[in-house]
């Protein structure tokens, strides 16, 4: 099992918690650690830290064994912890701030989806819309996964789900400027490095 | 010309320490109309009250200012002190330099300087302060009890022993409340309705006790000592007088409907009492659903009463009546956990998910089962059950923010009664925190984990029906692990609510409720029986979530209280109270809507004006009622409405002498 010792903790680490409890406008110290929100997760059986034991860390002043963690970058973010909190934390948002302060840390423990979310981002950006085809291409190639999800091009298109020509959206300029305000109202926050 | 005395106190080091209290006596004594002043290490204490009393003759004081704690404090004792002296008790101001002054600064000089402050503040007020005068009004020595539960029948035998006449209001059919529907009582298991039925006879037999049964309470007006209520009693349609409760008519009647008593589980006739112990031991009948009033037919129950007690044109009956105190015993309601937990099943969930109260009934040996624990589904007997604390509590988000006091005993006690008739059964409890503070309590708890209980750590995210289970997703934060049961049944442990009728009977009595409705009591610890209503108290969980130990022990409490109110022929007044200039009042009626004491009135006055007769519609203060808050006089857009001792004047006083 773990060994923490709490007298440890530095004035940086405290910092580094509470930045990532403003960017996500939650309240550590309102959780009780019942669990709810671990129990009805439907990814848990994938992360090494359930949602409440983040939490838990993170008021332990654990933030590096937190930062490390694979938990925020398996999350879905679909929501169900922070529905059925009894406290009302904002648990979703709450593992996204731990995944921009990651970056921040130059930490990224789950590399793929760091890389999908970039470019799922910059498509989004970039044409108003998500390309299957060119986001999974795109994926395949700066992740190594060369052959993910190939065979499955043929039924796809088939279906019309994907094709040679791209979606987009009419005013892309308009686009390009909600993602620019977005990012000045995070003040500037690298984040997801869109 | 006014002759002030100024009095100003050290509280030992409490004041002395962070005000400068010598340079605040002498800045006192160049106060206008100031005649003395003087300081003391404690002005509350004998020699302290007794150099006030000398300083009064020496000087020829005719008013005072202390400046010590909080008026809350002593200002009670200083009006008695001045009663044995020629000064009227409401010819004194304190300036309240502790709490508001020396407690809430550090700073010496800030501090004196603040202190200066509020004295002049008093000077300059007390000097436009006039004498008061209480007036007596007569105690009415009668008491009404509102609510037959376990609080209002304690209550009601308590006052109805010292010798004074009570009236229950009741309105179910019988007395009883939630306590007669309850299996056993923890922690010592003695059987609810053992302990709960002789009282129920005893209040339903004793001389002074007037029971009334489907009655409400629809109206309240007067005040302290002089209430005058309006009941409401729904038709019976059957005649008490003549009934002898022989139970056939109940027997023969051909409508059945689901039992309230029985929280759903079972069926009931529609002339009928609610259980075998009731009292009244005597039948109502459910008019919404009797045939005969509803379609004209059947009628069986008239055909067999061989009294002929039965009434189908039975109507309402309204009675004023005049009482002294009211005991309000209302008690609670569980949350309606179907509308806020749609991950438990909400409204569409399996009948196999329970309440706690259901499970009363289905363990219970009068119940629906009689006794036998079975799944409302398919009358199996469940081979594992999952019992979930906090259904409701402690959860801001879906419920209530509160935890409901009760439940971590009763979940206890459910599991070791599940666990003692299913001994081949498995349980399991999930809480959030096992809270059993009172005696024999925790032990009890222990025993229940003894008797095989497994008690997991964690709140239940999800309940959902696979294969005839009720499969059940939690973690239990002990292991690290998130966990899954299925269960046959599942008992949701839910909070206690406040009665449907605590608002509308809070604001008739003018009783205030906190942000969850209940009733709240004068002072949280110091007043917990009493109301900021004079004359109506508070008795069990109408106040607050609460157990049968502690809820007997309000009550009697709130009885004690209505017993001192009932052993004075005559009450003081309240000086402080508002008044109406009425040459000033327009009748605009402001003051009436905004009364929470039901204090003003409007009313019609002839007086000669300009040397000519007219007649206007102006308010009046009953002062009876009125409480002193002071939100008439803020309402008062003439300013016709002053409060006694606190005037549109003196005020101004105050923030002239701080302001200018």
């Amino acid at each position: 099992m773990s060994f923490y010792n709490l007298s440890s903790t530095s004035s940086g680490d405290l910092a580094a918690i509470a930045q990532i409890t403003r960017d996500a406008g939650v309240n550590l110290d309102d959780c009780y650690q019942c669990g709810k929100c671990s129990a009805g997760c439907p990814l848990s059986d994938e992360m090494d830290l359930y949602p409440r034991k983040v939490i838990r860390m993170l008021q332990l002043g654990q933030v590096s064994a937190v930062l490390k963690s694979r938990a925020p970058w398996v999350c879905a973010t679909c929501m169900t912890c922070t529905a059925r909190c009894p406290q009302q934390i904002d648990i979703d948002s709450l593992m996204l701030s731990v995944r921009h302060a990651a970056k921040r840390a130059g930490l990224r423990p789950v590399r793929e989806a760091d890389i999908f979310d970039d470019l799922f981002m910059a498509g989004v950006r970039r044409y108003g819309k998500s390309n299957e085809a060119l986001l999974a291409a795109r994926f395949n190639l700066s992740s190594g996964h060369l052959f993910q999800d190939v065979l499955n091009a043929p039924k796809m298109a088939k279906r019309g789900m994907i094709g040679p020509s791209l979606h987009k959206v009419k005013d892309r300029a308009a686009m390009r400027r909600l993602f620019g305000r977005a990012l000045r109202t995070t003040e500037g926050e690298k984040g997801d490095g869109i | 010309m006014s002759r002030i005395g100024v009095f100003i106190c050290h509280c030992g080091s409490n004041i002395g320490a962070t005000v400068d209290v010598p340079k605040v006596v002498e800045a006192a004594r160049t106060l206008p109309h100031v005649v003395y002043a003087d300081d003391n290490k404690y002005t509350c204490s004998d020699p302290g009250q007794q150099s006030i009393r000398d300083a009064i003759e020496e000087h020829d004081l005719d008013r005072i200012v202390i400046a010590s704690c909080s008026p809350r404090m002593h200002e009670l004792t200083f009006r008695k002190m001045l009663h044995q002296t020629r000064i009227n008790p409401y010819l004194l101001e304190i300036a309240n330099i502790r709490e508001q002054c020396s407690w809430v600064h550090k700073d010496i000089e800030a501090g004196t300087a603040k202190a200066i402050d509020l004295v002049r503040m008093a000077a300059a007020k007390i000097d436009r302060d006039t004498p008061l005068y209480t007036t007596t009004i007569p105690v009415n020595k009668r008491a009404l009890v509102i609510g037959g539960g376990i609080a209002g029948m304690q209550a009601a035998l308590d006052i109805a022993d010292a010798g004074y006449p009570v009236t229950l209001v009741e309105k179910e059919p019988s007395l009883g409340g939630k306590m007669v529907m309850l299996d056993k009582t923890f922690p010592t298991m003695d059987c609810s309705a053992c302990i709960c039925t002789p009282k129920m006879a005893e209040v339903g037999t004793h001389p002074r006790i007037e029971v009334r049964t489907c009655a409400e309470v629809e109206k309240v007006a007067g005040y302290v000592g002089n209430f005058e209520v309006t009941i409401r009693e729904a038709p019976k349609h059957v005649d008490y007088e003549l009934c002898t409760g022989c139970g056939l008519c109940e027997s023969k009647c051909p409508t059945k409907i689901t039992s309230e008593f029985d929280q759903g589980l079972g069926k009931r006739k529609a002339i009928y009492k609610p259980f075998a112990q009731a009292v009244p031991s005597k039948p109502t009948i459910d008019a919404a659903h009797c045939r005969k009033i509803n379609e004209g037919k059947c009628g069986v129950c008239e055909k067999l009463c061989p009294t002929g007690a039965i009434r189908f044109d039975d109507e309402e009956k309204r009675s004023t009546e005049t009482y002294g105190a009211i005991i309000v015993a209302i008690g609670y309601q569980l949350i309606d956990w179907a509308d806020l937990y749609g991950e438990y099943g909400g409204r569409v969930a399996s009948p196999n998910v329970i309440t706690g109260l259901q499970f009363e009934r289905l363990v219970n040996a009068s119940g629906p089962t009689e006794g036998h624990i079975q799944r409302p589904s398919d009358g199996t007997e469940p081979k594992s059950v999952v019992i979930v604390k906090c259904v409701g509590s402690r959860d801001p988000h879906k419920g209530k923010a509160y935890c409901s006091r009760a439940c971590c005993m009763y979940g206890a006690k459910h599991a070791h009664q599940y666990l003692d008739k299913v001994p081949d059964g498995r349980c399991y409890v999930f809480y959030m925190d096992v809270r059993t503070p009172g005696k024999g309590y925790d032990e009890f708890y222990m025993n229940t984990q003894r008797d095989g209980a497994v008690y997991l750590r964690g709140r239940v995210s999800k309940i959902y029906e696979q294969g005839g289970k009720l499969v059940c997703l939690g973690e239990d934060t002990l292991a690290g692990a998130t966990v899954q049961v299925e269960a046959d049944l599942v008992v949701l442990e839910t909070a206690m609510v406040p009665a449907d009728d605590a608002d509308r009977l809070g604001s008739m009595l003018g009783v205030t409720r906190d942000k969850d409705l209940w009733l709240s009591e004068a002072h949280p610890k110091l007043r917990p029986v009493e109301t900021n209503s004079g004359g109506v108290y508070l008795a069990g969980t109408c106040q607050g979530p609460k157990d049968i130990p502690d809820t007997v022990a309000q009550a009697s409490a709130a009885a004690m209280k209505v017993c001192i109110l009932f052993s004075k022929d005559e009450l003081e007044s309240n000086a402080m109270i508002a008044g109406s200039d009425v040459g000033l009042c327009n009748g605009c009626g402001a003051c009436v809507a905004i009364c929470p004491y039901q204090a003003v009135t409007l009313e019609e006055v002839t007086r000669r004006e300009n040397s000519v007769m007219v007649t206007r519609t102006v308010s009046n203060v009953n002062p009876g009622l009125c409480q002193g808050c002071g939100a008439c006089t803020v309402a008062c857009k003439p300013g016709a409405m002053d409060l006694k001792g606190f005037s549109d004047e003196q005020i101004m006083r105050e923030v002239e002498a701080l302001c200018l």
